[in-house]
């Protein structure tokens, strides 16, 4: 049997091909990426080495400061907003509806499943001014709010809580799922003992909740951070990175920087930046995570 | 986390579901008509956007400008989905991306039970550097391996194909596919396994006739979540498809948006109703896999 499953052969053919082609298709080129940053140019105009210059720019780069900002911001907010919408979804499933739970969260779940670009197009003509009112200013009108009515993707802060708040809405009924399945774990006897001794509310959720959820609560959240960090596609086709850039994350700044502006190595080096974030937040949480586990 | 908490979470009339609010006041029935009201008000935030615009798509143009934007349709003007289909190339489009989608997903399927294979059921040293390699990949931002890519791409003169698309979404399903499979291999007993090679069999045998059947189920559901990611895709079709002939429906949603979105509102809907179609039939048809394969990612991390 393990002579079997120790053959070189076959675990050349059966794993080559996936490996070959991640290799080539994946890993060559995260290395070659990092091979671009001390270079100028692009495969159309050539390459001039420059040293370190790129991540000079980084540390002077105002609109690199501007999209890292921009990132790290959405990334939380968009988190929280997530995560704790999933939260409060999953609490009112196993408190509230019980049994009769799993329509509602099937039909919660759903917007995560459709097509970014779909839902952010949706979102447009729902936040539209012009040239006629989308249903978020036309409700405003018909209910008396004239006042809120306004270019709701037209105005920075407007257009960044537009784009957390379809983030929240995509993607609630997906975390929510996560932690229903973290709170089913909680014991029966558990609950009920806590509930003799008078623990409810706030106190239940702190002293005999959370305590279970924590693990799994860690998991979504770098679920969620590392995802929204990688925010694109909903960018671009909602706000493409405006007005002006206020909008823009890493990246879509590195998209821009690589392609628009034909400078592949400083867009490497955003992109560099960018892993190296994403890296550092999941590493550092999963550190924590396992800290809080150990105390 | 397990995958028995995955079982108990879609079988009916698990403990927690029979969990009876432990105090009994007189405001009882009060308590339960908000829970009620705020369970109704999320799920109508959640579904009317979706309702909006399946109703939007019927209106002609000038009901939009006439009536406010939340009135129902007047009659059901099809024509909006056949000037997407057509006049607004959403066909073309939707044909285009199901001929990279189709034999992306089937390439990760193929990639991924083969690889896993090897990976957990197979022993060698290093396996789980080489576990490590392929599930960093969830972690890496598409704009790590963009530029290199279109740099490969341009010198094989694949730019503008849709074999590079193909070749790059195999490998973007690559990560979590072979992360997952693994975890439903974990679960084969080794007995099955032993019996088989006892009877004779090769490993690719045991393979084929043994393991394979037995994680047909999860095979399928990477196909699903695969399926999913892809037909979503908008970053890589945007970087190496350039002609209008090519572009899937993301890209060409889009561009569609571009060209038409900001006057003809009938027409956008429509094509965004295109573009979200079969998303909805496999959720309808799938809907509790679909919902198992996409957290399993996340749960099992």
């Amino acid at each position: 049997m393990t002579a079997l499953l120790r053959d070189r052969t076959a675990i050349i053919v059966l794993l080559g091909p996936a490996l070959a082609l991640y290799a080539a298709v994946m890993l060559v080129p995260i290395v070659w990426t990092i091979g671009y940053t001390p270079f100028e140019g692009s495969i159309i105009g050539g390459f001039t080495f420059v040293g370190t210059k790129n991540f000079e720019t980084l540390l002077t780069d105002t609109e690199f400061h501007n999209a890292l900002r921009f990132s790290i911001g959405y990334a939380i907010v968009s988190t929280v907003g997530q995560v704790g919408a999933g939260l409060l979804l999953a609490l009112a499933y196993v408190f509230w509806l019980g049994r009769s739970s799993t329509l509602v969260r099937t039909v919660v779940f759903f917007p995560i499943v459709l097509p970014t670009v779909a839902v952010s197009a949706l979102f447009v003509k729902l936040f539209a001014i012009a040239p006629q009112y989308g249903l978020l200013n036309a409700t405003l009108e018909t209910v008396g709010l004239d006042a809120l009515i306004q270019p709701w993707l037209g105005q920075p802060a407007t257009a960044s809580a537009a784009l957390v708040f379809m983030d929240v809405w995509r993607a609630s009924g997906f975390y929510a799922i996560i932690l229903f399945a973290g709170l089913v774990e909680v014991p029966a006897e558990v609950l009920d003992a806590a509930r003799v001794d008078g623990a409810r509310g706030l106190t239940m959720f702190r002293r005999v909740l959370f305590p279970f959820l924590r693990p799994i609560l860690f998991t979504a959240i770098i679920f969620a951070l590392v995802g929204t960090l990688k925010v694109f596609d909903s960018v671009v086709a909602l706000t493409r990175g405006g007005p002006g850039s206020a909008t823009t994350p890493l990246t879509l700044y590195m998209f821009d920087t690589s392609f628009k502006y034909l400078d592949y190595g400083y867009g490497s080096t955003i992109a560099v930046a960018l892993s190296v974030l994403c890296l550092v937040v999941t590493l550092a949480l999963f550190r924590f995570a396992r800290g809080d586990v150990d105390r | 986390m397990s995958r028995a908490t995955d079982m108990r979470l879609h079988r009916p009339g698990t403990p927690t579901g029979s969990r009876k609010p432990f105090r009994t006041s007189p405001t009882r029935a009060a308590r339960m008509a908000l829970r009620r009201i705020v369970i109704t008000a999320l799920v109508i935030v959640e579904i009317l956007p979706l309702v909006w615009l399946v109703l939007s798509s019927f209106k002609e143009e000038s009901e939009f400008s006439l009536y406010p934007v939340y009135s129902l349709p007047r009659g059901l003007h099809f024509e909006n989905y056949i000037d997407a289909w057509t006049t607004g190339n959403i066909g073309l489009y939707f044909a285009n991306s199901l001929m990279v989608v189709v034999p992306a997903v089937l390439l990760v399927i193929g990639l991924c039970t083969t690889g896993a294979f090897a990976l957990e059921i197979m022993r060698w040293r290093g396996r789980n550097v080489v576990l490590m390699l392929f599930v960093i990949g969830i972690l890496i931002p598409g704009q790590m391996i963009l530029l290199p890519l279109f740099t490969i791409y341009f010198n094989l003169g694949l730019l503008d194909t849709r074999l590079s698309l193909i070749l790059t979404y195999t490998v973007f399903g690559l990560p979590l596919g072979v992360f997952l499979m693994v975890g439903y291999y974990k679960a084969v007993p080794r007995e099955l396994l032993e019996a088989a090679v006892i009877d004779g069999a090769t490993v690719y045998q045991a393979f084929r006739m043994v393991a394979l059947p037995a994680v047909a189920n999860a095979v399928a559901t990477v196909a699903l979540v695969s399926f999913l990611f892809i037909w979503g895709d908008l970053l890589v079709a945007l970087t190496f498809v350039s002609s209008n002939e090519l572009r899937t429906v993301q890209t060409g949603l889009l561009a569609f948006t571009d060209q038409y979105g900001q006057r003809e509102w009938g027409p956008t809907f429509a094509a965004i109703s295109i573009a979200t179609l079969p998303t909805l039939v496999v959720f309808l048809a799938l809907n509790q896999r679909v919902i198992r394969g996409l957290t399993a990612g996340a749960v099992k991390g």
